[in-house]
């Protein structure tokens, strides 16, 4: 199979999203960052292990990181409840990111979620509350905030920490209104056209890009970030650094002005 | 002639209860584990037992000294002291609790405040001391909270309150009450001014100081196994008439429901809290050079 190329299928790009070995938010955290300590619990109802926040410092300027977490096997990942949070998770990535506002620091979120969690727990404490709330929360935040999707862009669930100045992809990473099994099922009654619903649906990096709904593709070493941690993260490094640098040099003004633009700008409509 | 003689009659007999073996003060029972630990190993791991962690109740001057760099503090607005404004009289006058209290605690009043350094950062730091009436709050320890609060304010400072307190001082009634609303008003005034508050919970923080200043950090940390609570245990128990869990409101509880940020064991808080003042503290990246260094590594990267 041709990994990591251009001839990569989408379905391709989906298993390597979803690889058990493909580097998850600590595993970039550890090699990204120093000094960081992790921030628990949205002071309401609970701490969510979905999702990971924190102060560090990178390349030594302090900053805040908040990221959803997958479990590498089967303890961590029920403990991480596979990476799908709660209501609990998005006001718990909020708080801190209000933290980054108030001293001034730029915000990195990195995104691997299958979505977020559909549970009657979840629905009782306003999963989609907390979601909806984040979005238009975010798109105020005095900050730089620079997205970076590293496997899973799980819809709402991925969006609720990924509204900012700029998004980037993993070039194996997904982002997607639904799961293709998700899609089969509903549209075709059958989840086993993921495949072809992987195609339709357009997920990919190199299709997001196309379509301007993303900024930037992060380059992966070859066959996909699972196969070097360390060099996945370099790419990753650079490129933050990048976008990062370029958004500060915007007054605050400028940025939340173009970061109204972009999102003001998402769609294709036609005219009678 | 004797061979032996007393050479003088003054030699008297040890009284009873003097006939003891002195190990006051050499050794302490931990309360938890019940190790015998020798209390200089104890003064050394900062009160902690190094066998079981669990974390001892310290005084007030004796926490501040564990957080400043190098021990070194000043110590601030030690002339604000409590009066008796209702003439209040419980089982002893209030007035009477007071120098009893001033006595046997060795401190001013139940909070001791501070002006010094942490991992080079200015810090004022206040540090309640439960052996001062249970480390109650009354209008004394509004005013110096306060005062730390706009101290900070004016001199753009950090500033950690360790709490240790039964509550709000009863004795002094709603006045008491108010220095709930006095605190949170000037915390919300460092807020504004986007100065940082760090809250540390010890064992025990209940009443009116949590639901005020204790929680109001923008960050929250906790000893290990502390009793954090609005209602303590006893009133809960007496008014649902239900035992309580064992490990109700203490730290994990609150760690596991959102309510604190972290638990922190004594021995790593000066590391820890240093780490989030240089969060916190230092200047704001708006400078070019900076982004000049990040610019480059991104060119050098890709």
């Amino acid at each position: 199979m041709p990994v990591g190329t251009e001839t990569t299928t989408a379905f391709e790009r989906v298993q390597l999203a979803r690889h058990p070995d493909r580097p998850y938010t600590l595993d970039f955290i550890e090699r990204l960052f120093d000094e960081f300590v992790e921030l628990h619990g949205d002071r309401r109802f609970a701490d969510d292990p979905a999702i990971i926040c924190g102060s560090a410092r990178f390349h030594g300027l302090p900053i805040v990181v908040v990221g959803h977490q997958k479990g590498r096997d089967t303890k961590q990942r029920s403990y991480r409840n596979f990476g799908m949070p709660k209501p609990e998770g998005y006001r718990k990535a909020l708080r801190v990111m209000k933290l980054a506002e108030k001293f001034g620091r730029p915000i990195f979120s990195l995104i691997d979620t299958p979505g977020a969690y559909p549970g009657i727990d979840a629905e009782e404490r306003g999963q989609a509350e907390a979601i909806a709330f984040n979005l238009r929360e975010m798109a105020k935040l005095k900050v730089p905030v620079i997205v970076t999707v590293i496997g899973e862009g799980g819809s709402g669930g991925a969006l609720a920490i990924g509204v900012g100045d700029q998004v980037m992809m993993l070039e194996n990473s997904i982002y997607s209104v639904i799961s293709p099994e998700g899609c089969a099922a509903i549209l075709w009654k059958d989840a086993k056209l993921a495949e072809q619903a992987a195609t339709g649906l357009r997920l990919t990096a190199q299709d997001l890009f196309a379509e301007n709904i993303i900024d930037k593709i992060i380059k992966e070493p070859p066959g996909g970030a699972h196969n070097d941690y360390d060099q996945a993260a370099r790419y990753l490094d650079a490129a933050l650094s990048e976008r990062l640098a370029q958004a500060v040099s915007y007054s605050q003004e400028e940025r939340l002005t173009r970061r109204y633009k972009k999102l003001r700008a998402f769609g294709r409509w036609g005219t009678a | 002639m004797p061979w032996f003689s007393k050479k003088s009659k003054q030699i008297e007999a040890v009284p009873p209860e003097e006939r003891v073996v002195k190990t006051e003060n050499v050794f302490v029972k931990c309360d938890e584990c019940e190790a015998h630990l020798y209390k200089r190993d104890l003064d050394e791991s900062l009160q902690v037992c190094p066998k079981c962690g669990h974390h001892f109740r310290i005084g007030a001057r004796e926490r501040l000294s564990m957080l400043f760099d190098g021990g070194v503090y000043e110590e601030l607005d030690a002339e604000v002291i409590s009066i008796d404004p209702l003439e209040f009289v419980d089982t002893k006058p209030y007035k009477q609790r007071l120098k009893q209290a001033i006595k046997s605690s060795g401190v001013p009043e139940a909070i001791v405040s501070g002006r010094g350094k942490v991992a080079d950062h200015p810090v004022f730091a206040g540090a309640m001391d439960m052996s001062f009436i249970g480390g109650s709050m009354g209008s004394a320890v509004g005013e110096k909270v306060t005062r730390l609060i706009e101290r900070a304010l004016k001199e753009h400072a950090a500033l950690v309150l360790f709490s240790a307190s039964g509550g709000a001082r009863m004795q002094e009634g709603a006045l008491s009450l108010m220095q709930m609303a006095k605190i949170a008003a000037a915390l919300a005034a460092l807020d504004e001014a986007q100065l940082p508050f760090i809250s540390v919970l010890t064992d025990p923080t209940t009443g009116g100081v949590t639901a005020s200043f204790a929680m109001l950090g923008d960050i929250v940390i906790a000893e290990p196994k502390a009793l954090i609570g609005f209602a303590g245990p006893r009133v809960i128990e007496q008014t649902i008439r239900q035992k309580l869990p064992k490990d109700f409101q203490r730290s994990e509880f609150l760690l596991d429901h959102g309510m604190v940020d972290a638990i922190v064991d004594r021995r790593e808080q000066r590391d820890y809290l240093g780490k989030l003042l240089n969060f916190m503290l230092n200047p704001e990246i708006t400078g070019a050079s900076e982004m000049d260094r990040l610019r480059s590594r991104a060119i050098s990267g890709d």
